[in-house]
């Protein structure tokens, strides 16, 4: 079980990063969190953002049109 | 000093503006210092009086184009001056009036809406923008 979570199923680009970025400023470094998403660039997008951001991308899944990544904060 | 991206906003249709809003996200998303420069038309959807109504669409969208934009703003996709709020919260999002275009449409600073942070010249921009990508919308 994540830390925190963000729900962002329905949203379109760019809010399901937005809505991350917003959780992430808040967390401590080490905690982990695990966002929902159905905007079909998600998995590119997350992959970037985690890349340029450090956030390190613990675990990514598919199912049935939802994308749902765990990401670690640095 | 984190890398910046720097947006000179000449047009002021809504999806010129949803772009721009976009195009933001991202790039605060990531850490980038953003930095937006409001002239002319861009400027003038920015004004208290302007900011809540329908600001059309560039000419090439079309009758298709209005009903696709119609129908994801029906489907709940946020406005592009509600994005740009949740932006400036995420990071660092400073946007500035062209002074020669707060002349041209004889704007003081209380006409525009909070999301303005304040009136610069080109020289300020280009300063601020150091060695940082420029767009033009």
């Amino acid at each position: 079980m994540a830390d925190v979570q963000v729900d962002a199923r329905g949203l379109n680009c760019p809010m399901p990063i937005v809505k991350t970025a917003q959780a992430v400023k808040g967390m401590a470094s080490g905690q982990t969190l695990e966002i929902l998403a159905t905007d079909p660039g998600s998995t590119k997008d997350f992959a970037a953002w985690s890349k340029t951001t450090g956030n390190e991308m613990v675990e990514q899944t598919v199912d049935g049109g939802v994308y749902r990544f765990v990401l670690r904060k640095k | 000093m984190s890398e910046t991206i720097n947006f000179v906003v000449f047009s002021g249709t809504d999806d010129k503006l949803q772009a721009l809003a976009v195009m933001s996200a991202g790039a605060a998303a990531l850490g980038k210092q953003v930095n937006i420069f409001l002239q002319y038309w861009g400027l003038r959807a920015f004004t208290k009086a302007s900011i809540d109504l329908d600001h059309g669409l560039a000419d090439e969208a079309g009758a298709d184009g209005r009903a696709a934009v119609d129908n994801l703003a029906k489907e709940g996709q946020a406005s592009w001056a509600d994005t740009l709020r949740q932006v400036k919260e995420l990071g660092e999002v400073d946007i500035q009036a062209c002074s020669l275009s707060m002349d041209l449409l004889k704007l003081e600073e209380e006409d525009l809406d909070p999301l303005v942070d304040g009136t610069e010249g080109v020289t300020a921009f280009y300063l601020n923008a150091g060695d940082g990508q420029i767009v033009f919308i």
